[in-house]
């Protein structure tokens, strides 16, 4: 007797549980409502009788969905906690017992097998609860459900378009993204592709499949991107809606070789880069390498639309000039796998001969006397660019002359006759939707060459891509091309064979490498 | 041994439908079949009278009525004609007695054995003065394992008496001290607590419904110890009662 009772005044007899025989094999327990223990009442009764042990399921593989009947499908990730809870809620007759616990058994995901274990707890015999574990098979079947079907029915009918785009005057991150594309299958669930102005629409039957596509592109370009819908139709009967979504992408307009003048802020919040850089690369986030120190920075998309600065200067406005004289190297710095070497070089743009210019460059390791580069002169170039306004204000020994890009190579490529290459890319089904803006063929021409230029120039480039072998090239040309003055090729070992290009795609390849 | 019996087809609650005692045995009348009636027969032929009869219109004589060597009560709902029959079939010592109690179920509210009985706590007085005359036994007001129907969780004979199951063993120490036999908390009919259905004794037999295992079987005659024989000697006199020198 506790103090507390002897305080209260309240007088309690003990109670000890005494002990009776379980009435089926004899073994002395504490009773209970069967008065069996629980061995004897779990052979004597099977509470999980009667309850579903295996189930059919439907699953849509178009967009991962279940079916939960009559109508509705639920999204759930393979053994997610929602997929358990429609797993359960999917059984009948459970409601006779106490669910207490439940658990998935571990299944290969193509097995097409779903295996949950559920513990339960009934009332069996007098009101004795027992408790017991077992398992339940769901068999998945596939089934389209029903805005995919009704997709696949009208296959043109497109819920969810992507339009990327991206604020420049060229196309070129558009080629290289459409490599990227085709090497990761990632706009195989496009129903259409669009080319526009400045972009390419994607439109895909499922806003899932557009989801995933833009999470693609967010791996491989930085980007910034807004959702919106749009109620297409209701239907008051079925209470069904209809909607179409619009993702608008924007791709970071700072593409590989711009030339750019860092705002103050950004450049201090970088450690006072630049901040007069180049970008040497775009991948989901941007490299910038500063020319005449050889320090560089990486933005992410985050960081880079903050600020959301543009290029000073752009591929397209990249000069010829003549190298005369490179001094050796002062300094040297690996960037992201690639070397640069810091120099003092001599020289003259191309189209003013006698006008001499001693620059740094970061290119002292591929440059010799007699060489051509490409880059930008600020020296004559009619600079509209604020930042590079206000940074040509702030510095005494005035803004370099010019700043070298690329070892440019066109005397040699002058020297090859034919242009046929020994290797080719795939390409996208786009359609040239030119009612928004004229697409100016020549232009277009011109730039895919330059792309194609740049991946020969450039093996990081093509890390990511898939090159293919084009039987229309002949084997003697391969020996001219690597005798080490020439332009840089693709090796032969880089190329895949065109095994699994189907012959109607090569048909259309192949037309549209004539046409280059 | 005790005896394994079943009342018509799948009923193995016996001691509903008949009242054993040292000197006398009632079975239900309304019995379908006669094998009801010949088990009890096989094991006390000869021994004891047996008594067919119902109860009013019912056939749960062993709930409706309560009865020891000495007398037998009997509810209101007893007929004249009934009464009337009992104490023409029954030894001439054996007092039958009707009763006013409104709890018309004795049989479920009474148990005893040929000295003490345990009653429900809210039995009439009056009804407890005719007990103690009737039968010759001391009255206890008790619940057993927190029931008040006594009579329905408990079966007692002069050596002996299994309890409701949950009984605390502090309980069932005060019960033991109480009748002054040993008590055992068991089950019949395979684990159901409720003992006086599925169980009759006197001091030498004991009839178990036809559910009851092995396990409780070999518990009922450890407690009971019911004899193989027919005991000649008890009709003569029983074990001569201690309590008898003892009041
Ligand atoms: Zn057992
Ligand atoms: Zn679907």
């Amino acid at each position: 007797m506790s103090v507390m009772d002897q305080q209260s005044g309240m007088f309690k007899v003990q109670q000890t549980i005494g002990s009776v025989l379980c009435c089926k094999c004899g073994v002395p327990m504490p009773p209970n409502a069967a008065n069996m223990c629980v061995n004897c009442l779990r052979s004597e009764v099977d509470i999980t009788e009667g309850l579903q042990k295996s189930i059919q399921i439907f699953y849509c593989p178009e967009c991962g969905c279940y079916l939960q009947p009559p109508k509705t499908w639920i999204k759930a990730q393979w053994e997610s906690k929602e997929l358990l809870t429609f797993c359960i809620k999917r059984l009948k007759n459970l409601n006779k017992v106490k669910l207490k616990n439940a658990e998935f058994v571990w299944t290969e995901p193509h097995s097409k097998r779903i295996k949950v274990k559920l513990t339960v707890q009934a009332e069996v015999l007098n009101g004795a609860v027992l408790e017991q574990s077992y398992p339940v098979e769901y068999t998945v079947r596939d089934n389209l459900c029903e805005s995919c079907s009704r997709f696949q029915a009208n296959p043109d009918q497109w819920v969810a378009s992507v339009q990327l785009r991206q604020h420049v005057s060229h196309r070129r991150t558009f080629f290289y993204l459409e490599q990227l594309i085709l090497r990761h299958d990632a706009a195989s669930r496009a129903i259409r592709i669009q080319q526009v102005d400045q972009g390419i629409d994607f439109f895909f039957g499922n806003k899932s499949h557009a989801n995933s596509f833009v999470e693609f592109l967010r791996k491989v370009v930085p980007i910034e991107y807004r959702q919106d819908q749009q109620l297409v139709s209701h239907d008051v009967k079925s209470s069904l809606y209809n909607y179409k979504y619009t993702y608008s992408v924007k791709i970071c307009p700072i593409c590989r070789e711009d030339l750019v003048c860092l705002p103050q802020k950004v450049a201090s919040g970088l450690g006072n880069l630049g901040p007069l850089v180049v970008c040497t690369k775009v991948s989901d986030n941007i490299t910038l390498l500063d020319p005449r120190t050889l320090r560089c920075a990486f933005l992410d998309a985050r960081q880079y639309w903050r600020s959301g600065f543009r290029s000073a200067l752009t591929s397209r406005q990249l000069v010829k000039y003549f190298v005369f004289d490179v001094e050796p190297p002062v300094g040297e710095a690996t960037v992201g796998g690639q070397k640069y070497a810091l120099s003092y070089v001599q020289i003259a743009r191309e189209s003013d001969i006698g006008k001499m210019f001693y620059v740094q460059t970061h290119l002292g390791h591929i440059l010799k006397p007699g060489d051509q580069a490409l880059g930008y002169d600020i020296y004559g170039a009619n600079v509209n660019d604020n930042e590079m306004e206000k940074y040509r204000l702030s510095v005494k020994n005035g803004l370099p002359e010019a700043i070298l890009i690329k070892k440019c190579y066109d005397e040699h490529r002058e020297r090859k006759q034919k242009k046929t290459r020994s290797w080719k890319v795939k390409k996208l089904p786009m359609e040239v939707d030119d009612s928004r803006g004229r697409v100016d063929p020549e232009k277009n021409e011109k730039e895919y060459e330059e792309f194609l230029r740049d991946l020969e120039e450039n093996p990081e480039l093509r890390f990511n891509i898939s090159l293919y072998r084009n039987k229309d090239y002949q084997e003697s040309e391969t020996a001219s091309m690597t005798d080490g003055e020439g332009a840089p090729s693709v090796p032969i070992e880089e190329l895949l064979a065109e095994l699994d290009l189907s012959a109607e795609e090569e048909e259309d390849d192949d037309e549209e490498d004539m046409a280059e | 041994m005790a005896i394994r019996l079943q009342y018509d087809n799948n009923t193995c609650e016996i001691g509903v439908y008949s009242k054993l005692t040292n000197a006398y045995c009632l079975v239900s009348s309304t019995s379908g079949s006669t094998n009801f009636f010949s088990g009890f027969a096989s094991k006390l032929r000869g021994v004891i009278p047996i008594v067919m009869t119902s109860i009013g219109e019912s056939g749960t004589i062993g709930t409706l009525c309560v009865g020891k060597k000495n007398g037998l009560l009997l509810p209101h709902t007893t007929t004249d004609q009934q009464v009337q029959h009992l104490r023409d079939s029954l030894p001439d010592r054996v007092l039958v007695q009707r009763t006013e109690e409104p709890l018309c179920a004795l049989g479920n509210a009474i148990a005893c054995n040929d000295y003490f009985a345990l009653v429900h706590p809210k039995l009439e007085k009056e009804t407890e003065e005719i007990i103690t005359d009737v039968l010759g036994v001391e009255v206890f007001r008790q619940t057993i394992a927190n029931n008040e129907l006594v009579g329905s969780y408990c079966s007692l004979s002069n050596k002996g008496g299994m309890v409701h199951p949950d009984t605390k063993v502090e309980e069932m120490e005060e019960l033991a001290s109480l009748v002054q036999v040993p008590l055992v908390a068991g089950t019949v009919n395979r684990g159901s607590p409720a003992i006086s259905a599925g169980l009759t004794v006197n001091d030498w037999t004991a009839f178990c419904g036809s559910d009851t295992t092995s396990i409780e079987l070999s518990v009922v005659n450890s407690i009971f110890k019911p004899i193989e024989s027919h005991p000649d000697f008890v009709i003569g006199d029983l074990r001569k009662p201690f309590i008898d020198t003892y009041v």
